[in-house]
């Protein structure tokens, strides 16, 4: 490309000229559809920036743990999160998945997430011969419940890696199910739609025994009367 | 290296397309000025599907909305913060100052809290009360006209309180507040704290017909694709760019210095094509500056020339200078009486409903500026980091802290939405040592020579801070909350975040009568070149207890008009 043209195109004169910016300079019309991040990747958008999406396909492409790794992940995402009448478990919401993604993305993971199941490895097979996703659930339960409570730390002082481990496990399991459909089913998260916010619902006002002061209300949104351009007085008062 | 020329001559080269940058281009383009407006990052549009964040899930991203790419998780709005690839900045030794930078159409706006509040009588004058700082050469009359038009120009929710110092303005109706907020006024008004609506550039009603209404996604930091809240890209340059072809819009543009010719006028800018990274050169009868206050103090001290030879506009070695920030500091609690909600939605506003503003008199107290503070919690959508310690608070209720299965469930859902935060934002004092210079040493990829900062705190903002976290632990104590973690104490400053964390800085090109100590004049004109301009925060004098982007936004229309007035008359 001429120097003369790319003086011409960083100029941007309408928004159909220019998708996002990084991707103009090289062709005139601005379309840019080669380098258009909605051509690199077909899944759900989410907002990346091109670098972002190059440095999302290299972490996806590389691998960090290992399937026997990703095994007993698993195991302990279940131990952790089970299924319930009502909710599916861990596994069944991917979390497996998201630790495999989110060690590479944060590897400041890495080191204590394969060095903490390779010490429950060693414990397992200190106390049972065995590794621990062999163990009988019974035996991973008795291993857990030295592990799952930090203020055991005093009395087990053998325990403490342990439990700093299944620490950094019931954290990553829980932000991974919360974060997923079914946990935020599961939680009773309501929101991320399109709504009109009028105020907490007069039970739960009565059941916390506070209420909206009548002064403080009058200076708040009617909404029925959202839609009407704003118009004040010369002192400010909203005419409408 | 050749560089490349226009021969075209703009009326007005507006650099920066953030809060000052985008009013500028529209006051100048709306009086029918030819303007060039110069971005350094790429073009945005929040209604752009491809780049959009706003309604979008945590799933819907691997990493969960993990701050990994952006330091306030991946959906927020800005691209760029304390860290840009390429665009280092360094520090004088045993100081450190953060220093944001959004490199894209609109800049911060897209992101900001829309915290809008005007400066009172007493924020322009505060040397006359305390003898600290200086006072600016204008008044809360001087700016009052412009805050005003600005209110039915961008739009801010509030309420009408008759506080002296908290002037209030044409505001659109304020949202109810959420139950976490019922609290807070519960336990502020106990604790002897006003407490008022907030005031946020967010419309909870129609301002006019170009714009939507707020449909309550409570994520203004992603910015809103129906335009609800004011961003300077959705509300200024993309209408000034999309109508009348009186403004010329450069992208990923980075702005080295401003030209002089021999008389020692501006002449145009330099600047460097990211695309091809060679150096381009803009014609303009003038140059206004809103690339950030200390975006604007590196180019003008990057603008060395025989006429300027210690930089643009700093013949008397201010620019730079009185760099400073809001204090902040912040403390969360834990209210029993919150557990086991009822799950409804409560997303609201992107922002606080409520806040407290400065209600003390600073002669009674070891400290000389107030402080406002902010409000945050409730049932927010989850999103990476969500469940870490949520076993925590069972230690404040007798329950057991660790475990798994139903009783880890449990916990989850018992404790959320429990948790309250107070944050206080404070005025720091500006001080003549607090600055930015050129490090000698260090360019960036551009080859630019970066910013060196030296800032540190005085006893003026550690006893700020530490009566936030004493006030927070009353107000806190009084709605029947817990403290979560150790109280910051004296070793740490009670709390006082870094310079820079608030990301408010301001003062580097600041207003003043007396050429001898400030950089620009009362209209932001600089003292050493009359057809340069800054409309950024760089002008203020100091910074009031109050977020800094409605004054911004009032200043800049205000100096736009005047260069207008100027043009008109023929002395640019």
């Amino acid at each position: 490309m001429k120097r003369r043209d790319t003086l011409k195109t960083l100029l941007v004169g309408t928004v159909g000229g220019a998708t996002l910016g990084s991707t103009i300079g090289c062709k005139t019309d601005g379309t840019d559809s080669a380098t258009s991040p909605t051509t690199v990747i077909d899944e759900v958008l989410y907002g990346r920036i091109p670098k972002e999406i190059e440095r999302d396909q290299k972490i996806k492409a590389e691998i960090y743990l290992n399937e026997h790794e990703l095994t007993t992940i698993a195991v302990l995402c279940d131990i952790i999160l089970p299924a319930t009448e009502d909710a599916g478990s861990a596994n069944d919401a991917k979390v497996p998945e998201f630790i495999d993604f989110i060690v590479k993305d944060i590897p400041s993971h890495q080191l204590p997430m394969r060095g903490g199941l390779m010490w429950l490895d060693t414990e397992s097979n200190r106390r049972f011969n065995k590794e621990f996703v062999n163990l009988s659930n019974a035996e991973q339960i008795q291993i857990i419940d030295d592990i799952a409570y930090p203020n055991d730390k005093n009395e087990k002082p053998e325990m403490s890696q342990g439990i700093n481990f299944f620490n950094r496990m019931r954290n990553l399991t829980l932000t991974g199910y919360y974060t997923s459909r079914m946990g935020l089913d599961d939680l009773g998260y309501d929101g991320n739609y399109a709504n009109v916010w009028d105020g907490v619902p007069a039970e739960v006002l009565a059941e916390h025994d506070v209420d909206y002061d009548p002064e403080w209300l009058a200076k708040c949104v009617d909404q029925s009367k959202r839609l009407d351009i704003a118009e004040w007085d010369d002192d400010g008062n909203l005419l409408t | 290296m050749q560089i490349k020329e226009t021969a075209k001559e703009y009326d007005a080269i507006i650099v920066g397309s953030g809060a000052g940058g985008g009013m500028a281009t529209k006051i100048l383009s709306e009086a029918g000025l030819k303007v060039a407006l110069i971005e350094a990052g790429p073009y945005f549009d929040p209604k752009d599907p491809v780049t959009m964040t706003q309604m979008k899930w945590p799933y819907d991203s691997p990493r969960r909305g993990a701050s990994v790419t952006r330091a306030f998780g991946e959906y927020d709005m800005s691209w760029g913060d304390w860290k840009v690839d390429g665009e280092p900045y360094t520090q004088k030794e045993g100081t450190d100052f953060m220093w944001w930078r959004s490199r894209m159409l609109g800049g911060r706006t897209n992101h900001w809290g829309r915290i809008s509040l005007r400066f009172g009588p007493d924020d322009f004058k505060r040397r006359d009360i305390d003898g600290l700082g200086d006072n600016w050469p204008i008044s809360y009359d001087d700016i009052k006209p412009y805050y005003d038009k600005l209110d039915k120009m961008v739009g801010v929710f509030g309420s009408k309180e008759n506080r002296r110092n908290d002037p209030d303005g044409f505001f659109l109706p304020a949202p109810k507040p959420r139950l976490h907020e019922l609290y807070y006024i519960k336990g502020a008004k106990k604790a002897g704290v006003d407490v008022i609506p907030s005031r946020l550039s967010i419309l909870t009603k129609k301002l006019n017909n170009d714009r939507g209404v707020c449909f309550y996604c409570s994520q203004c930091n992603r910015s809103c694709k129906e335009y609800a809240d004011f961003s300077s890209s959705s509300v200024f340059v993309i209408p000034a760019v999309n109508g009348g072809g009186q403004v010329d819009l450069y992208v990923n543009s980075m702005v080295r210095s401003v030209t002089t010719n021999d008389e020692g006028k501006a002449t145009g800018v330099s600047f460097i094509n990211k695309e091809d990274r060679k150096e381009y050169q803009l014609k303009g009868r003038s140059v206004v500056l809103g690339a950030s206050a200390c975006s604007s103090a590196r180019i003008l001290l990057n603008s060395k020339s025989k006429q300027h030879p210690n930089g643009l506009g700093n013949s008397t070695d201010n620019v730079g200078r009185y760099l400073h920030d809001s204090t902040g500091a912040g403390r969360s609690y834990f209210i029993p009486d919150l557990m086991n909600r009822k799950t409804y939605n409560e997303d609201g506003v992107g922002g606080l409903h409520v806040y407290s503003p400065w209600w003390l008199d600073n002669k009674k107290l070891n400290f000389p500026r107030g402080y406002h503070i902010e409000v945050w919690g409730g049932m927010g959508m989850p999103s990476y980091g969500f469940g870490f310690g949520a076993t925590e608070m069972n230690k404040y209720v007798q329950g057991q802290v660790g475990g798994y299965g139903d009783k880890l469930r449990k916990d989850v859902k018992q404790f959320y939405g429990a948790m309250i935060g107070m944050a206080g934002r404070g005025e720091s004092i500006a001080m003549r040592d607090n600055r930015c210079t050129i490090d000698p040493n260090v360019v960036d990829q551009f080859g630019i020579p970066v910013l060196q900062f030296n800032y540190k705190w005085q006893d003026y903002e550690r006893y700020q801070a530490k009566h936030m976290i004493e006030t927070f632990d009353e107000i806190g104590h009084a709605m029947g909350a817990i403290p979560l973690g150790e109280k910051p104490g004296k070793d740490k400053d009670w709390g006082l975040l870094k310079p820079g964390q608030i990301i408010h800085e301001v003062g580097t090109t600041r207003m003043g009568n007396d050429p001898k100590n400030s950089v620009t004049n009362k209209y932001s004109q600089l003292h050493d070149c009359d057809n340069v301009f800054v409309v950024d925060a760089g002008p203020f004098t100091s910074q009031a207890d109050k977020n800094c982007t409605w004054t911004i936004m009032a200043l800049s229309m205000r100096t736009s008009e005047y260069i207008v007035e100027q043009y008109k008359k023929k002395n640019i």
